[in-house]
């Protein structure tokens, strides 16, 4: 598949790291040498499907019969009015089967897992979707799964454990460290390094040893090329800002590769400043961290001065990451991109509006890019054109929100009066 | 010629295999992983691996993993690790440090080798840099006199024991199964496997570990390796104080003098 400029999203181009992983000093391998080899095996996989067109086309295809892809570009008028009047346009990637962005990589990555000839797929999810997405693409090809998925998030994103459950996997609840999606990681690490010959780990976020950043932007391209091609259809010209929630960073990276070579197009990743920077509750890793090592790259990190990782915070189990991919690192550090965080009111609050005044439920991932849409649209003014990337839908999230908002309670505190932004 | 030759010098000529032991600094307080280590030097460890807490060891297994949660809840902070290495040098015991790489980073590469080196250690085990991202490493411990012992496991190439045993000094440390650390019934058959293959690469002194934990398994594993590494099982005998881990020390020290050295 190749976009209306004619770059084909798998083949090498000058925004590949090195041959060994490396943006600038970032990446890289700091992983254990029982690991090297099947990370050594899966590049060599890798470089080779990404050239095949046997491979690509039954990717794209996939993309396109199961996935439902390409997935719409949405006008935002009525939330505009609140973004300073600016126009806000949403690349719905809610719209895709299962319900994120995270199918896109999904794919990719267990037609991988099949050309190694492995049988066995484990993941690590945070708040469910990518868990979700594995657990359905391993249900399509046959393969088994395991999902490693931190306690505290099991809880809060107890319909996703339902799905996967019934989707054939094996969902395993991580009660060490923080209980979220770092420490689920650890647990997939430690079984990948004794299961490795026969099992693929199906790393979800453009994070971790190489090749996966690289590996993981190419799958979500996607989303970034087609953004671009519909953006010009609808507008006739391209976006002043491209805005992306930052977890591990796929699917921000995955919407600003389609206008990294648009240097008039500004890329800002929204973070998740949880309770707020001050508090030190928050997971906004590129705005507050330092480099260091985690999962087996070098990035920035949430870290003290032992270098030991800070637990992250945010009210969304999918953000709630003391990490980010490699490749984020190195944008921010040469300022094509640039990285802000948006508290969890902030958050929430864009999530209710973006329900009532469009009729979309955003992902509360999703929600914290909207949030950073209304500011980016107070910067700009009416003359600004804004593209949000959309990550995922809010279905996984009604518990969460029907608790922020007091639905629960007699009368719901916020409930159906709530009208400011009606 | 690396910090640790002459103690495996001795070991060789004395036909038989080193002892290694492992513990975690700050486990389960400060004072006490100084006595826990210096008991078991003491009682026959040859070389102690003085582990650094840390918060997402990802090569180990639950007992490991808790020691480190309670040395950090207990108020382990870096500095500790150059006391207690001083400690145990002080003691007249051999050190080198066990720890995941971005403690090192953190505090800078340089600085750590020169603090490591001035408070007596040896050298530096590294489970999760592999010699590919080590050009910084290289050089700091060649500056300070450290030994840079890089792992080898059972997946690893011939190209890339090769590469790893050529960026290694002192000795090498092959993990005897594919998985995390902990003890456990039998050692994998894959180690010796693995020390065979280490060998046609290198004359340098070849350690085991992982899952070592009785007299009889450090004795096979010293049919066939230059040192056994214990870990898991000496966290474990800690909960009895000095005494559990002497105890161990004393087993395994007599189980690494049964076999007869491949080496003579
Ligand atoms: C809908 C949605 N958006 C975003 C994320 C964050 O991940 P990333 O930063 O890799 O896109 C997640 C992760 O679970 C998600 O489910």
């Amino acid at each position: 598949m190749t976009d209306e400029r004619g770059t084909d999203p798998h083949k090498p181009g000058p925004h590949d790291p090195d041959n060994r992983g490396h943006f600038g000093p970032y990446g890289g391998r700091f992983m254990p040498e029982a690991l090297i080899g099947a990370l050594d095996e899966l590049s060599a996989e890798y470089d080779k499907a990404r050239l095949d067109p046997e491979f690509t086309d039954e990717f794209t295809r996939l993309l396109r019969d199961y996935a439902g892809r390409p997935s719409l570009l949405t006008e935002a008028p009525r939330f505009a009015e609140h973004a300073g009047g600016a126009r806000v346009f949403l690349k719905r990637e809610d719209l895709n089967h299962t319900g994120s962005h995270k199918i896109n990589n999904v794919l990719g990555q267990a037609l991988l897992t099949k050309r190694m000839g492995k049988k066995r797929v484990i993941a690590e999810t945070g708040a469910g979707q990518h868990g979700v997405a594995t657990a359905t693409a391993c249900a399509l090809m046959g393969l088994e799964c395991v999902v490693y998925m931190g306690e505290v998030d099991t809880e809060r994103q107890a319909l996703n454990v339902a799905r996967m459950k019934l989707l054939g996997a094996e969902v395993i609840p991580v009660k060490s460290g923080s209980r979220t999606l770092k420490d689920a990681i650890n647990e997939a690490l430690r079984d990948w390094v004794t299961n490795v010959d026969t099992t693929h780990y199906l790393l979800g976020t453009a994070a971790g040893g190489h090749p996966f950043p690289v590996m993981v932007r190419n799958f979500h391209k996607v989303i970034g090329a087609e953004a671009r091609a519909q953006f010009l259809e609808l507008t006739g010209r391209l976006p002043d800002v491209v805005t992306a929630c930052v977890g591990g960073g796929s699917n921000a990276i995955g919407i600003f590769h389609g206008f990294i070579d648009d240097p008039e197009v500004r890329l800002v990743g929204i973070e998740p400043g949880g309770k707020g920077i001050e508090t030190g509750e928050h997971g906004a890793t590129l705005s507050e961290g330092t480099p260091g090592m985690l999962h087996g790259a070098l990035s920035y990190l949430l870290q003290d001065e032992d270098g030991q990782t800070i637990e992250a915070y945010s009210i969304s189990a999918g953000l709630d990451y003391p990490g980010v991919g490699p490749e984020h690192a190195w944008l921010k550090d040469t300022a094509r991109a640039e990285y802000r965080s948006v508290t969890d009111d902030e958050a929430m609050h864009a999530f209710r509006l973006l329900s009532r005044t469009e009729g979309i439920i955003p992902a509360i991932e999703s929600a914290h890019a909207l949030a950073g849409a209304l500011k980016l649209g107070q910067e700009l003014g009416p003359e600004g054109h804004i593209l949000v990337n959309l990550s995922g839908r809010g279905d996984k999230d009604m518990d969460t929100a029907a608790k922020y908002f007091g639905f629960y309670e007699d009368g719901g505190a916020d409930g159906p009066r709530g009208t400011e932004e009606s | 010629m690396g910090r640790l030759d002459p103690l495996f010098e001795r070991t060789r000529a004395e036909g038989r295999g080193a002892l290694i032991g492992y513990l975690p600094a700050g486990f389960p307080t400060v004072p006490e992983s100084v006595e826990l280590l210096r008991g078991m030097i003491d009682a026959g460890c040859d070389l102690v691996e003085v582990g650094v807490p840390y918060s997402d060891p990802v090569m180990d297994g639950p007992v490991i993993q808790a020691a480190a949660e309670t040395a950090l809840r207990a108020g382990f902070r870096l500095r500790d690790l150059f006391t207690t290495v001083e400690a145990v040098a002080a003691a007249g015991g051999q050190a080198v440090v066990m720890t995941y790489w971005n403690p090192v980073h953190r505090y800078g590469v340089d600085a750590f080798a020169r603090d490591l080196s001035a408070a007596g250690g040896l050298g530096i085990i590294t489970p999760d840099l592999i010699p590919d991202e080590a050009a910084d490493w290289v050089e700091a411990s060649t500056a300070h006199g450290l030994d840079r012992i890089f792992l080898v496991a059972p997946s690893s190439s011939e190209e890339r024991i090769a590469l790893t045993v050529a960026a290694s000094s002192g000795f090498v440390y092959a993990t005897a199964v594919m998985g995390v650390t902990g003890a456990r019934d039998q050692v994998g058959s894959l180690a010796e496997g693995l020390v065979s293959r280490t060998r046609a690469h290198t004359s340098l002194p070849i350690g085991v570990g992982l899952g070592v934990r009785s007299g009889a398994q450090a004795a096979e594993v010293a049919a066939f390796a230059d040192a056994v590494i214990v870990g898991s099982a000496f966290v474990t005998r800690a909960a009895e104080g000095v005494t559990g881990v002497r105890d161990l020390a004393v087993e395994l020290a007599a189980g690494v003098r049964k076999a007869p050295s491949t080496i003579g």
